[in-house]
């Protein structure tokens, strides 16, 4: 397996979200501001990669039966760790994803991940598929986190920025964010929960859009090379 | 306590439709919408399901995690209790009510990743709700996720026959539809009980 090809697959090609379409629950209810986004994303990015090395590290010893149960102790267990801390250092974001934070176990990313990945490679492998599936599901979160941020309340980096006394940031959570324009003429729905599946859809037919159009261009590359082999022969 | 209950049904069925409101259950709504026989055998298995483990986890919690100071390992706990619990259902239904078990089918293994299982259980300790109160609410908030997916599973039956960019095939077309449905359940939201 090279990094490099992971990479791609993790961001694109293979996106948890926009392609293997898993996971959404958490995607859509928690990205109203760049913080939730950022926060959210990032969790799941350090309980994903922890859980790919553990299962990758004990997959020749565990029974083929019970796998499944093994594999949610051990996602339970990261989360628990995780849970924890972020409860005792960044409180607010905590209290701001409320219930999705445990809700991380029944995430089908990380299960799906060690079931599909992590039991037949090595860990190097897996511990990169971490990163770059977490990374992926981090991109598609901080997406929606702006886009609807940006058009529900017409601000940049809610929660996280704070600009009243130059700028800096912010972990509490309190930051106002960067002003783009004045919220009363922001599109208040896609903060709510229309919103969130709207953004999703759009967002996921962009990628399917994308990805055709990609598809089509190799297609007709290969038979323009094709073509050009047969006029030289 | 009765205006209680009534208010925790009606917050659980519409106004704070777990689908809707708070998107706990959001991949099997997804996944078994495709028709409406499908989506109302998933929704019942829900509702059962939820219904048991609120009970089954709210004891544990108060009887044996909290006196014992291991509150923490709530998430882990109530996971396996749920794992353990769908097990249970699905042999005692194959013995006893194989026509059930039968028209549930493969509905009934996938609950235990359903969130809204593991959500309401979470709730329920997150609001401090009794014994009966966290029954009522696994329950009505199973009732909402029956209501929500059978609607939604009529929804997408016509969906199919409608036109729409070629790029919006299956999910998207899905979500957006969903928007619109969720839309809707948002007209309830200003609703005040008592």
């Amino acid at each position: 397996m090279n990094i490099k090809k992971q990479f791609k697959e993790g961001l694109i090609t293979n996106n948890p979200v926009l392609v293997q379409q898993i996971g959404m629950c958490a995607t859509m209810a928690i990205t109203t501001s760049l913080f939730n986004g950022l926060g959210m994303g990032l969790s799941v990015l350090i309980i994903l990669t922890c859980c790919n090395v553990v299962v990758s590290m004990i997959r020749k010893i565990i029974p083929e039966e019970i796998r499944l149960a093994i594999f949610v102790v051990v996602i339970a267990g990261f989360v628990t760790i995780v849970d924890l801390l972020l409860q005792a250092f960044i409180p607010a974001l905590s209290s701001a994803l409320g219930v999705f934070i445990p809700l991380i176990v029944v995430n089908c990313i990380i299960i799906g991940r060690a079931e599909a990945f992590c039991q037949k490679n090595t860990v190097g492998a897996s511990f990169f598929d971490g990163i770059f599936q977490g990374l992926g599901y981090t991109c598609v979160l901080l997406v929606m986190s702006i886009v609807r941020e940006f058009l529900g309340k017409g601000t940049f980096g809610g929660g996280l920025i704070d600009v009243a006394n130059g700028f800096h940031f912010t972990l509490d959570g309190s930051g106002a964010g960067i002003k783009i324009f004045s919220g009363e003429y922001g599109a208040t729905i896609l903060t709510m929960p229309f919103g969130g599946f709207l953004t999703l859809g759009v967002l996921i037919a962009v990628m399917q859009y994308a990805l055709k159009k990609s598809a089509k261009k190799k297609e007709l590359a290969a038979k323009a090379a094709e073509e050009e082999k047969e006029v030289e022969e | 306590m009765l205006f209680n209950i009534i208010s925790i049904s009606l917050g659980a069925i519409l106004i704070n439709n777990f689908i809707f409101s708070q998107f706990l259950g959001c991949c099997p709504f997804l996944g078994c919408s495709n028709k409406t026989d499908t989506a109302f055998g998933m929704g019942v298995a829900v509702i059962f399901v939820m219904g048991m483990a609120s009970a089954i986890c709210w004891l544990i919690d108060t009887y044996i995690l909290v006196p014992l100071g291991l509150a923490f390992l709530e998430t882990l706990a109530f996971i396996l209790i749920i794992a353990a619990l769908v097990q249970l259902v699905e042999m005692f239904l194959k013995k006893s009510v194989p026509a059930l078990y039968s028209a549930l089918g493969i509905y009934l293994p996938l609950i235990t990743t359903n969130c809204a299982v593991l959500g309401v259980v979470l709730l329920n300790v997150q609001n401090h709700y009794n014994f009966i109160e966290s029954v009522v609410y696994g329950i009505t908030g199973g009732i909402g996720f029956l209501l929500a997916i059978v609607l939604f599973a009529s929804v997408r039956e016509r969906v199919q026959f409608a036109e729409y960019p070629e790029c919006f095939e299956g999910f998207p077309i899905c979500l957006v539809s969903a928007a619109l449905v969720a839309l809707a359940f948002m007209g309830f939201s200003g609703m005040q009980i008592f």
